[in-house]
């Protein structure tokens, strides 16, 4: 496998986290466990909203997070697409204006913000503002945005948890597209294993801020004996 | 009618509310954001004038810019004049006594801007600048020009500060506020009814021009 993001960081205090994994270039991985588990803290470790104590997280081989050299690359330099589970849309823009957001200095970006609208199929509500669109269409916008920095890495804080049923299969759908699209590592957080499998090319299960074990969905799922199949049950 | 009076109120409340803006900005940021320890106190320090009697504050404030104070003789030294019973003075008073009316809306609204946002827009390449002058100030906007709109209005009607540390020099600290106890202490009950309606006037209006103001943000947002 070729590496596309190296993660290795570690810390104690109020949030402990003991985390090491690998994800190669347009592999998915889901970081499933339960609430608390430390799941979103590594999401933010990784986009830069977060420093831990320890540790290195790399992509492409470049150092953005380094403890032993004190490099930490802020956010705006770590050119990640980061979906948050409250999606994050500014309530002030349109969803256009919303996904320009993310290209400012871009000459085209409002075509380009068209263009995205389009790809999560929601051409022709650009103009709407986010209390004007539902939960799912939010998410959609929220996705076109993450997208709009043609991002080295997506992240997806819990993608599946807060939508019903056929939106849920709308995104696996969605996410597919872009996974067949766009050749870049994937990593969302859930704590529905069903869900993290069906999108997932592996599975990292954090118990307590620790990485139990990592490993593609089939494999651990079909397994008994697998810490995943121990969790579940 | 104290036009004289009347027209110095007004320019101490506009400069009052004008220099408070940028640090009700500054400082109802920091505070919505900071995990500083201490930061109770310092919220409590900023609220002390809404609690204390105006006499109070007064007294203090005229002692620390009274010309054997440090900050009144550095005043001094630099500017060869006074800062007590002066229009400076009473300005630097009403901006230390309205700080609470400007910062707290402005925090409120700062805080009411969520971190998700912030994170979002640090994820979109913003930086805290743009974070700023993109996402949180068109968004706090209406709790910014509430903050505004209080000081101008409080200070409009403002009486012990300035009858302390500006005394009552007509053309200098009178204000109308001091004009209309002026007048009902010499008995004259017209010209403190018709100064007092404009002033309950000029402050109705300033209150309804907020409103008016934030409820267009807000349908906007």
């Amino acid at each position: 496998m070729v590496e596309a993001l190296s993660l290795k960081i570690a810390q104690g205090g109020a949030i402990p986290l003991d985390v090491q994994f690998a994800v190669g270039a347009s592999q998915t991985l889901a970081l499933v466990g339960a609430s608390g588990a430390g799941k979103t803290t590594v999401l933010r470790s990784i986009a830069g909203l977060y420093r831990p104590a320890r540790g290195h997280i790399t992509v492409d081989g470049e150092p953005w997070f380094d403890s032993a050299t004190g490099l930490h690359l802020p956010p705006q330099h770590r050119r990640v697409g980061f979906v948050f589970q409250s999606y994050g849309l500014f309530p002030h823009l349109t969803a256009a204006a919303n996904i320009a957001e993310a290209m400012l200095g871009h000459p085209d970006r409002a075509d380009r913000a068209e263009i995205l609208l389009g790809r999560v199929h929601l051409s022709g509500l650009g103009q709407r503002f986010p209390r004007q669109l539902s939960g799912g269409e939010q998410q959609r916008v929220a996705l076109a945005r993450a997208l709009a920095r043609d991002p080295r890495l997506l992240l997806l804080d819990e993608p599946f948890s807060a939508v019903d049923q056929p939106t849920r299969r709308a995104l696996h759908a969605l996410l597919a597209e872009i996974r067949a699209e766009t050749p870049m590592p994937m990593i969302f957080v859930s704590h529905d294993v069903e869900d993290a499998a069906r999108s997932a090319d592996r599975l990292c299960l954090l118990i307590a801020g620790t990485t139990v074990e990592t490993g593609p969905p089939r494999t651990l799922l079909d397994d008994p004996a697998s810490q995943l199949a121990l969790w579940l049950t | 009618m104290d036009w004289l009076a009347l027209r110095l109120s007004l320019q101490l409340a506009l400069l009052t509310a004008a220099i408070l803006l940028p640090i009700a900005i500054a400082v109802g940021r920091w505070l919505a954001i900071t995990r500083i320890g201490g930061r109770a106190v310092i919220e409590a320090a900023i609220t002390l004038p809404l609690i204390l009697p105006p006499t109070v504050i007064g007294f203090y404030l005229l002692v620390a810019m009274g010309p054997d104070s440090p900050a009144g003789a550095a005043w001094t030294a630099v500017f060869g004049d006074t800062l007590v019973f002066s229009f400076k003075g009473i300005l630097i008073a009403s901006v230390l006594v309205n700080l609470p009316f400007a910062v707290q809306p402005a925090q409120r609204a700062f805080e009411a801007v969520g971190q998700d946002l912030r994170d979002a827009a640090a994820t979109c390449g913003h930086s805290p600048w743009r974070t700023l002058w993109r996402i949180e100030l068109p968004l706090a906007w209406p709790g910014i020009v509430t903050g505004a709109v209080l000081t101008f209005a409080h200070t409009m009607g403002e009486f012990g500060v300035v009858l302390m540390v500006g005394g009552s020099i007509p053309g200098q600290t009178r204000t109308i506020a001091l004009s209309i106890y002026d007048r009902v202490q010499a008995f004259d009950d017209a010209a403190a009814g018709r100064m007092a309606a404009l002033l309950m006037l000029i402050s109705l209006l300033a209150v309804t021009a907020g409103f008016f103001l934030t409820g267009r943000t807000r349908r906007r947002g």
